[in-house]
This record gives C-alpha cells, structure tokens and sequence, in this order.
C-alpha cells in the first residue's frame, strides 16, 4: 500500500512539469500582446514597452522564461499580474470560494445520487425507476445556463428563498443554490450509475448466496449490494471532484461568483500568461491528488485491488 | 404425469411417515416479452428425512429452479405459478417475506453452484460465515467469532482460525467450497440444497468435498437434496434419483435401478452418453467410410479395426508430426516491492504426437496443461527446451514463417461463449481466419465456409445467425470449423468440451473423431476430464504440477495406471466403476 502510494506520487512529478510547460507554451502561442493591450488606442512612449517585457522576462526565449517562473514557483513566488496585483492574493480569493462550491456540490450529488440510484436499482422497471431515468435524462440534456436561470427565477425571484446573486464573501448559504446546479449533470450520471450498478449486483451470485443464508432484505442490500455498487461510483466522483475544484465557468457566471472558474478564465481572455500558469499549476496538483484520493478509495473498498498492488 | 413414477418411499419406512419435503405438482414461470414462459410443469418429488435425493438433467432442464423455488430464491422473473412445496407440512410458497427467511439457513440450508462468485468479494471470510451464524441467532459477539471458526473447521479449514480475515480472492476454489458448505450447514439445518456443489472443482478436490459433505450430513443426520447434471455423481452419492427433462420429472426411483435399467428415452439417452471408465474409444470405423472399406479390403468392423490397429503399430517408428523436447515455462511472479518469484508451469515436459492421433494432456488446474498448449501454439514463448513441428524447429519462428505455422496448428477454445466474437456472423467468423491469411477469392471463401458448416453437420442457413442465438454445442461446432477453415494439420483443443452438456459432448465428441478420420486430423487435446480421454485419446499424457508423471497408450493408464497420482485421479471420477445400463 506504502509502495504504491509513494509510486503514485512519483508519478505526479511529471505529470506538474509537463502540464506546466504545455500551459506556458500553449498561452503564450495565443495571438495577440498583453502589454500592447494594457494601453489600448493610445500608445505608449516608445522604451516603456521594452521595459515592461524586461520586467516579466517577455524578452528572454521561451524555456528560460519557464524555467525562471517554475523556480520561482518553488519558491513561493507565484508572480504579478501584469497590473501589479500578486497572483497569490488572486489565488487566496478565488479558491476558497471555488472550494465551498465543490464540496457542496459534492455532498449532493455523492447522497443524494447514491440515495435515488440505490431506490432506482431496487425497484428496477417500476415508477420510481422509470421516473429517475427520465428525471436524469432531463438533468443531462438541459444545458447548464438554461437550469441556472431556471432555478435562480423560481427559487431567487419568484419564491425568495435565496439571493439570486452571490456576495463577494460567498458563505456556504448562498452557495447551496449554484451548488445544486453546479451538480446537476453529475448527479444524473450518478443515479444511472448507481442504478445500473446496484440492479447489476442484486443478480449476483453472492447475493443470493447471502439471502439463502437467512439475512433480512435490509442486511443483504446495504451489506451485500450496496457496498459492492458503490466502487463504480467512487471512481466517477473522485475525477468529479477534480473538475469541480477547478472550477465552473458557466455556474460562477450565472451567479456572479468570484471563483477560480471565472478568474482563469479572464486571465486568458487578458493573456495574463502568469496568472493561468499559476493557477492550472494549482489545478493540475489538485486533480492529481483527487485521482491519488480516488484510488486509494477504491483500494479500500475492493480488497481484490488492494492485495494485487 | 400418468407415465411418471413419483413414489420415492424407501423400503423400510412406513408410508404414514411424513415426508420432510413434498414437492407437489410444482410450476415454476419466467415472465418475459414474450410473456410467462414455463420452466417448471408440475414437478412432484418426495423427500425423507436422512434421505439424499439427486435431481439429474441437463442445463435448461429447471433442475435448479426447482431447488431455488423452496426457498423462494428465484431470479427476478421466476415465479410459482402453481403447486405447492410442504416442508415438514407447511407450504412454504404460502409464507410472508419474514417467514421464509426464518426458514432459509435455520431449516433449509443451502450450497451453490459456484465457489467463485457466491462469496461477496469485499468482505473477509471471516464476516461472511460469521453473519450467517448471528442471522440464525446461533451465537452473537464473541460466541459468534468461536462458532465461525468451529464451523470452518468442521468443513475442512484446518486452519480457520488464521484465515478469517482473508477475502474470498485468496481461497482456492476448493476452499472457497468448503466455506460455503460450512455456511449451508452452520445452522444445522433439517435439509441441504446443494445446488452442483463441486461441478466447478477438479476431480480429486471434488472427491474430498462430497466425501466431507457426506460425513457431515450422515453425522448431523441432514437431508440432502443434490442437482447435478452428472449422473455418475448422482449414482454415487443419491439413493434417490429424479431425472428432470425439459421442466418436467420423466423418471425417479432408487439410483442404482434406475441406471441400470432406465425406462424413459431421456434417461436411456442420458444413461449412454455419460462417459465413464468403462468407456472405450470411439472409432468413427464404425461407420466404416467407402474410402476405408476400399483400403482395407472390406472385412468386418473387427477386422478392420485389426488392420487399423496394426497399421498404428507398424507405424510407430515413423517420426512424430509434433516432438516436443523437455520444454520449460517459467513465469515471474510480482511479490512485495521489487522482488519476483520463478513459478515453474511447465518443467521439463518431453512427448511426441504421432500424424493422424490423439494425445491428451490431463491435469487438475494449475498442473500447466493449458500453459503447454499455449507453447504449442506459440501463443507464448518456451523459456527452455524445444518444440519441433513437421521437423522444423517452431521456437522463434517469426513473420511469414510463423504465419505459416499457424496456418497448420490452430487451436480451440474451452468457453465457446468468449472465444466467439458477439458481433460476427456466423458466416463471418469461419471465414475470417481465411480473410486474414488472404486465401481465395470472396467466392472461394464462401464455398469454404458452406463446405466447413457442412463438415461438422450445420445448415448452410446458420451462416447468418449470431452466437447469441446458438447453443452451446453449435458454438463449438463453429469454433470448431473456424479452426479447420485453413485446412490445419493439428487442432490443439483446450478443454473444448468441459463446458457441454453430456449429450452434446458425445455429439461433438463423435464429430471430432469423425473429422480425424476424414481429414486424417492430428489432436493435442487438454482436459481435466479422464472419462472423456477415454472416449477419444489414443496416447495419454498425465500432468501435475508442471511434469508429465506419466505418459503411455490410452488402455494401458486406464487399466494398468503406474502412478499413485494417476490412480488417484482414476478413483475421483464419480460413479468410475460404476457399470451403466446400455
């Protein structure tokens, strides 16, 4: 167990140095010059520009500007915006609110899905089964914006239980409502998951093995069925949880969340090169721990897994 | 139902005795698209207390539906859709929910077919028997913990104690057998459901398991009621006897009456193709072809078998089509961290295969039979030795030679489930090997195919169906013909009858040796089934552990077995010497 864990965080190694420098290369191809929009119609005095790529390296070749910013990187040194702001203090707003955000999306989807999959499953070909098929579907095909408005008109304006936008403090409250948006799609995936799982495994061997022994319906679903379909389950919310640390545009959009979404999303707009590298950087490490998470899960919940490593 | 004997009351016991279980005039149907299809019509079986019963039929004949409808263990769509099941006079298809569970482990114990998949795999042994015993109220806490080892005892893990917190993937089939029988007998129930309790096992295994399960049941004095397809293991271990035949009984009464002289077509049928030792090999002579009458001059059967015989003789010094040289096999085993073990499968195996003959490689699993197969083919590379087919070394042929060599040995598979491909016709799959050596024309193909479905007696209508819609012996036959579609000299065939039923085994088993006789076919054939290398080996060579311990003519192991280990295995086949009705 020791030895594969230590293998896999090894492994993350080069997975950080080449994300890294596939991100710096790829913004700094994307046409266009940041400083020279910095000013606009009106140009700058002639030596300032120069002074400015000197200041961000801009000047040097490309991998020694890699180089220079990763060693900083190591140092803690995570940059400027190129209007003077540190990209660390950009970092401290954005990702606790991003972070709120995930996990409360996560707890819903993880429950509630498990929760509506494991019903689905056991009641295979009835109403309640037929209904969450059709319910998830829905939740699949809707495009994001189109539930995020829907939601923020019912329950922020019409009825008034939440505030349509999000403060800048973004408390957990008024995160339920993006959260549960945020979710939404996940959530469909893991009741079909959970449900065809879970119908899966009530025909198993093992299962009925378990009810000729004289265990209750109760025992043999939670014991014998449950456990064994929440592996399949574990996997798909372990990569979720990579994708929804890093954020959502489109849900922080709606909302007006000050998340790490909508900032990387402007810093590529501005082609503010540190400031993206920095926080896919971040981003990258994040998934690879979610992954890292996700196995040693997995390893806990199947034993067969644990014993082959 | 009128033609049907269904009075199993043993001599002895008075008629007014009550019966533990009394299955009367039991239906049993699946509800599917094309509405209720019945799998049970009107079943009756009467079963005394200490009495072991055995319901014998082939796969689809509902013999396990009936045993699961006792104890309302139906799969989803089954239901009891007529009759009743009195278990010491109470009907249980009338009980609640709550009720049949109190009955399932505490009265009616039950053991599966499978020891592979009927133990939930994440949880530990330990928890799995321990949890059987606290829902019969047996024993809680520590109490518990005590009897789950006492019970894993008493069903031959010596060492249970050690062993609990160990997950089923750590067992050998074996034990994982006996941890389900312990769990079927751990509430010393009044009756045993034993649902092919050991057709996954090995013969020798399979011997200790039943004879264990027999001292169990005899000394709890537990009523067995056994399903099994094999009648010789029926013969040996039943007094009783149910012959089940497309979801109904067609013939029941004492075992030993009803083998020796079985009445029904069925049973008849069941009773001829069931291969035993006192089998012999079948010579497709017997249909003496005109090309044979012509080369040996005509004669009778006898005489052309002499002919044959000495001819085989004369032929002996005549260099082997296949020689293979003290080859070895070794794998590297992952352990902890960086280190690896040697596992030797093969060691040092020497033996030829004559042109035109059958050798059978025969072993327990893991005895490296399969692995030698997979050398022959150069499916994997020898670590030592050499192989030598047709005088030319085949270890390291590579490219175009080697495509050659596959050209004229080619293989057939055990699972005749897996080894086809879902979404290929028929048609599609015989012709493919063809397609990819780039033989003939599309024309020429499609003659090929309709004259290989032809050889081994398919419609040429079959060629676009699916492997979803045939049956497991028209499978074989197909992977059969795949294997012959490039004209071979040698099939290798791993197991290529394990998985069929008796009567479909003899029909492919007669096929085989059918096809050996017209195409002058040599075989290389694997199998854990010594009845079977009876019916079709000319030479046999017996495996254990990665050696050949013994290696003579089919007659002389079967009669004069040199080797403890050999006799060993001559002895587990069940009902072996038994001598069936013909």
């Amino acid at each position: 167990m020791l030895w594969y864990t230590g293998r896999r965080v090894l492994q993350m190694i080069p997975v950080f140095f080449g994300a890294t420098f596939l991100i710096y290369f790829m913004v700094f191809s994307l046409p266009g010059d940041p400083i020279a929009a910095l000013y606009g119609d009106r140009p700058p005095a002639p030596g300032v520009i120069e002074q400015i790529r000197a200041q961000y390296n801009l000047d040097k070749p490309l991998l020694q500007q890699y180089l220079i910013y990763i060693g900083n990187f190591f140092q803690g040194d995570l940059g400027t915006t190129y209007s003077g702001r540190p990209v660390s203090d950009v970092m401290a707003g954005a990702f606790p609110i991003t972070f709120r955000l995930a996990m409360l999306a996560l707890a819903f989807e993880a429950f509630a899905g498990v929760l509506v999959g494991l019903i689905a499953g056991l009641r295979k070909g009835k109403w309640f089964d037929a209904s969450a098929l059709v319910v998830s579907l829905l939740l699949i095909s809707v495009p994001t914006f189109v539930l995020g408005f829907l939601l923020r008109l019912v329950f922020g304006v019409q009825l008034g239980w939440f505030r349509t936008t999000v403060s800048s403090e973004a408390p957990w409250g008024e995160l339920i409502l993006p959260a549960l948006v945020l979710a939404s799609v996940s959530f469909a995936y893991i009741v079909r998951l959970t449900r065809a799982s879970v119908a899966d495994n009530l025909n198993a061997d093992f299962v009925r093995t378990a009810t000729a022994k004289g265990l209750s319906r109760r025992r043999v679903v939670t014991v014998h069925v449950l456990r064994n379909s929440l592996v399949p389950v574990v996997t798909f919310l372990g990569v979720d949880l990579g994708s929804l640390m890093v954020g959502a545009i489109i849900t922080e959009g709606i909302f007006n969340i000050n998340g790490v979404g909508g900032t990387v999303y402007k810093a590529i707009v501005l082609g503010e090169s540190t400031t993206v590298v920095s926080f896919i950087a971040v981003m990258v490490v994040i998934f690879v721990l979610a992954n890292l998470l996700v196995d040693l899960l997995y390893a806990a919940l199947d034993p067969r897994i644990r014993y082959a490593k | 139902m009128s033609q049907t004997l269904t009075d199993t009351t043993p001599e002895g016991l008075q008629n007014e005795e009550q019966p533990l279980l009394q299955i009367r005039d039991l239906e049993v149907g699946f509800q599917t698209q094309r509405g209720l299809v019945p799998a049970v019509r009107g079943v009756n079986i009467t079963l005394y207390a200490g009495q072991t019963l055995a319901i014998v039929g082939e796969s689809g004949s509902g013999k396990t539906t009936t045993a699961q409808a006792i104890i309302d263990l139906l799969p989803g769509a089954g239901s009891i859709t007529g009759g009743e099941v009195l278990f010491e006079g109470r009907d249980l298809t009338k009980l609640s929910a709550k009720e049949i569970q109190a009955v399932r482990g505490n009265l009616i114990g039950y053991v599966p077919q499978d020891p592979m998949s009927n133990l939930n795999p994440v949880w530990n042994i330990g928890f799995q028997v321990e949890e059987a015993i606290k829902a019969n109220g047996l024993a809680q806490g520590k109490a518990a913990r005590a009897r789950t080892i006492q019970v894993l005892q008493e069903a031959g893990l010596s060492d249970a104690e050690d062993r609990l917190k160990q997950y089923p993937h750590q067992f050998s089939g074996g034990m994982r057998q006996r941890v389900l029988i312990g769990i079927g007998l751990s509430a010393r129930p009044k009756l045993l459901i034993a649902d092919e309790p050991t057709s996954a096992l090995d013969v020798t295994v399979q011997r200790q398991i039943l004879d264990h399960l027999g001292t169990l049941t005899r000394d709890y004095g537990t009523s067995v009621l056994f399903i099994t397809h094999d009648l010789g293991l029926a013969a040996e271990r039943a007094e009783q006897l149910v012959v089940m035949y497309k979801g109904k009984v067609v013939e029941s009464g004492p075992s030993q009456e009803i083998l020796a002289n079985p009445q029904h077509p069925y049973t008849q049928r069941l009773v001829s193709a069931a291969p035993s030792l006192a089998s012999r090999r079948i010579q497709s002579a017997k249909h003496a072809s005109a090309g044979d009458a012509v080369i040996y001059g005509g004669g009778s059967l006898d005489d052309t078998l002499v002919a044959r015989a000495a001819e085989r003789e004369s032929a002996a010094p005549v260099k082997d089509l296949i020689s293979i040289e003290n080859i070895s096999k070794v794998y590297r085993i992952r352990k902890k961290g960086l280190r690896t073990d040697a596992l030797r499968a093969v060691d040092g195996v020497t033996f030829g295969i004559q042109k035109g003959t059958t050798t059978a490689l025969v072993g327990e699993s893991g005895s490296g039979k399969s692995t030698v197969a997979k050398l022959v083919l150069q499916l994997e590379s020898i670590t030592s030795g050499s192989i030598e087919f047709d005088g030319q070394d085949v270890a390291g042929l590579k490219g175009k030679e080697l495509l050659k060599f596959r050209r004229r040995v080619q293989p057939v598979f055990q699972d005749p489930y897996g080894s086809l491909d879902p979404q290929y016709s028929v048609g599609n799959t015989i012709a493919e090997p063809l397609l990819a050596h780039g033989v003939g024309t599309a024309k020429e193909r499609q003659a090929r195919v309709k004259e290989l479905l032809d050889q081994v007696s398919l419609p040429w209508s079959s060629r676009y169906r699916y492997p979803s819609e045939l049956s497991g012996g028209q499978r074989q036959r197909i992977a059969i013909a795949r294997a012959l579609a490039l004209k071979p000299d040698v099939l290798v065939l791993d197991e290529a009858v394990s998985a069929l039923d008796v009567l479909v085994q003899g029909q492919v088993l007669n096929l085989l040796t059918e096809l050996q006789t017209e195409l002058g076919l040599t075989y290389l054939f694997i199998t854990h089934d010594l009845a079977v290398v009876r019916l079709v080996a000319d030479n046999v060579c017996v495996m254990q552990k990665g050696r050949i311990v013994e290696a003579a003519s089919t007659d002389d192991v079967f009669d004069n077995p040199q080797q403890a280990y050999t006799q060993e295995l001559l002895a587990a086949i069940p009902g072996g010497n038994f001598q069936f009705g013909r």
